[in-house]
């Protein structure tokens, strides 16, 4: 629909103005943690909110101390939590469009047994398996940023796979038998067939649980064998840990560090995120 | 005729999936059984237990679940946990509705404005909570206090950072909702004469209900699973004496379960208990409203 310049009324005018105030308030938080991650360490307990002075603002010093701060350099965390979250998603995506399309396709014990286990593992709070599945996982070695993802894919699985089924459900069975008559086998089927129909859910489910692994801290901080990987979440909060005694400015660097990459991914992607989180609402 | 087609289609479709079943749901289950089954099932028994390690573990049957029931921490916990969410989901949901109520209008910037309520779900909880305990202090530093001083500044500390983070999703869910309420349906009332907020109350809100739902359910789970933001802003201090027993005042109960775990391996088994009775009420809640909005969604 056009929108003309005299499609606004006054009361919209009001909500703009009355908006762009509330919106300072999602912004500041953000704005005040790039303010101090300019500033010298004493200024900020001094006064947080205080913008950078001549005697305070130290550039980028803070960033380039953030890097390596606290005896383990942050590009490592950073790599080790790119790693991980490229492979969970990745093998989240694959397996689990896979087993939503045979739970849809076969009807059998197997399939149905499968299917309740995974609604009843969505409402299964971590707490409740956390401190066994770091024994299984130290057991099996998937304490590792290369096996971990294993745990995520197990974890993961419930949510994945009931949104995929929602959307296999709904795909007309006819292309699939003409595949079938044409000779082509389940395996073709399915990569050729069904997953390129599946690609709107596949962005959606990929970006759900894009969020959650990055963003996850208490399973790679039980899992992961602690005193060799981190991740960008346990850094921050290795930081904290000392808190008061640390580097301030150095520590608000770090966070600075790890937003800028979220923000830069939102702005190309924010079309593709937002419906990711309408269409995951389905769930409930 | 019907039945045969269905037959028939099934004899050519599933049949041959079903040999590829190690292929199709074996790597999925494999992962599922490490990451979820076992843990699960080890869960439960280990919580009738005594432990260290799951290969250490004496049967003690109900002691470690007597101990819960004895715990002020956990009391406070639970208390701390249940008004928590009652306040963030009145407040989350009532906020998010309006502002996708206000921004599914003819309004400039509202898509600006969606793109900034949003950020913060894309920042882990981790450091949420660092931003915000260094503002919430650099406030009350004009005090002469700070955040760790008292447990209401904690509480509503942590309010306010979870309003601030999920407003925009459930935002989000709304404005789906709100733009999918059919356009003759509020054509017809404002044919009819309806006034705005008889609109809003007649015929809108009855046609998000799911959304409702769907909402309310979110913050519901995500108030009683909180831990991330609880830890990073508080830590679950200032903690007090009470007969002889340490309660952390701000602490929820996922918080509560997790440093129960670590304060030494006399506690394993308690903490495992109470991880049961957590995912027991996690579970009869979210049932419990599932139902409840549900039967107040519009048949259609």
């Amino acid at each position: 629909m056009k929108k003309k310049l005299n499609d606004y009324t006054p009361l919209s005018k009001i909500l703009t103005v009355f908006f762009g105030a509330l919106s300072l308030v999602w912004i500041i938080p953000i704005f005040e943690v790039i303010n101090n991650s300019l500033k010298k360490n004493e200024f900020i307990n001094l006064d947080p909110f205080a913008l950078p002075s001549a005697e305070s603002y130290v550039g980028f010093n803070n960033y380039l101390t953030g890097l390596t701060f606290g005896n383990y350099p942050f590009l490592k965390s950073a790599s080790y939590s790119l790693l991980i979250t490229v492979v969970s998603v990745v093998l989240i995506l694959l397996f689990c469009s896979m087993s939503a399309w045979y739970i849809a396709r076969v009807n059998s014990t197997i399939s149905k047994v499968f299917y309740y286990l995974c609604l009843f593992s969505m409402i299964v709070p971590f707490q409740m398996v956390m401190f066994t599945l770091t024994f299984t996982a130290d057991k099996l070695n998937l304490n590792t940023p290369y096996t971990i993802p294993i745990v995520y894919l197990g974890f993961g699985a419930g949510l994945a796979i009931f949104m995929f089924l929602g959307f296999v459900k709904g795909l007309p069975l006819e292309i699939e038998e003409a595949a079938a008559i044409d000779g082509c086998g389940p395996v073709r089927t399915f990569f050729n067939v069904v997953l390129p129909m599946l690609k709107p859910t596949l962005i959606s489910v990929g970006i759900l649980e894009l969020m959650w692994v990055w963003n996850d801290y208490l399973l790679p901080y039980l899992v992961l064998d602690r005193t060799k990987y981190m991740t960008i979440p346990i850094h921050v909060q290795y930081l904290k840990g000392s808190y008061g005694t640390v580097d301030l400015g150095a520590t608000m660097a770090v966070i600075m560090m790890s937003i800028i990459p979220i923000i830069i991914v939102y702005m190309f992607c924010q079309k593709h995120i937002i419906k990711g989180v309408a269409a995951g609402a389905v769930k409930g | 005729m019907a039945k045969n087609k269905k037959a028939d289609s099934v004899n050519l479709v599933q049949r041959p999936i079903r040999k590829w079943a190690p292929l199709f749901i074996l790597p999925t289950f494999a992962a599922f059984a490490i990451g979820f089954v076992w843990p699960f099932i080890q869960g439960i028994y280990l919580s009738f237990c005594n432990f260290n390690i799951p290969t250490d573990a004496k049967w003690v049957g109900l002691q470690n679940y007597a101990k819960v029931f004895k715990d002020a921490g956990f009391l406070n916990a639970f208390w701390n946990t249940a008004g928590f969410a009652v306040v963030s989901i009145i407040l989350i949901n009532v906020v998010a509705f309006f502002i996708a109520y206000a921004l599914t209008q003819k309004m400039r910037g509202a898509n600006l404005y969606r793109t900034v309520f949003f950020m913060p779900n894309l920042i882990g909880g981790v450091v949420l909570g660092y931003i915000w305990s260094m503002i919430f202090d650099g406030i009350l530093k004009n005090y002469s206090t700070y955040l760790t001083a008292e447990p209401t500044y904690g509480f509503w500390g942590l309010v306010i950072l979870v309003a601030w983070q999920q407003i925009g999703y459930m935002m989000i869910i709304y404005i789906a909702g709100l733009q999918a309420v059919p356009e003759d349906m509020l054509e017809a009332a404002r044919i009819d004469g309806a006034t705005g907020a008889q609109t809003l109350f007649r015929v809108i809100i009855p046609n998000v209900m799911p959304s409702i739902t769907t909402c309310t359910f979110l913050t519901l789970t995500n108030s009683f699973k909180m831990f991330d933001q609880n830890m990073a802003l508080t830590g679950g201090l200032p903690s007090v004496m009470e007969n002889g027993a340490k309660i952390n005042t701000t602490e929820l109960l996922a918080l509560n379960i997790y440093s129960t775990y670590n304060i030494n391996k006399n506690y394993h088994g308690v903490a495992q208990a109470k991880a049961v009775i957590f995912f027991i009420l996690v579970a009869v809640l979210a049932i419990a409203q599932q139902s409840a909005t549900r039967s107040k969604e519009v048949q259609q």
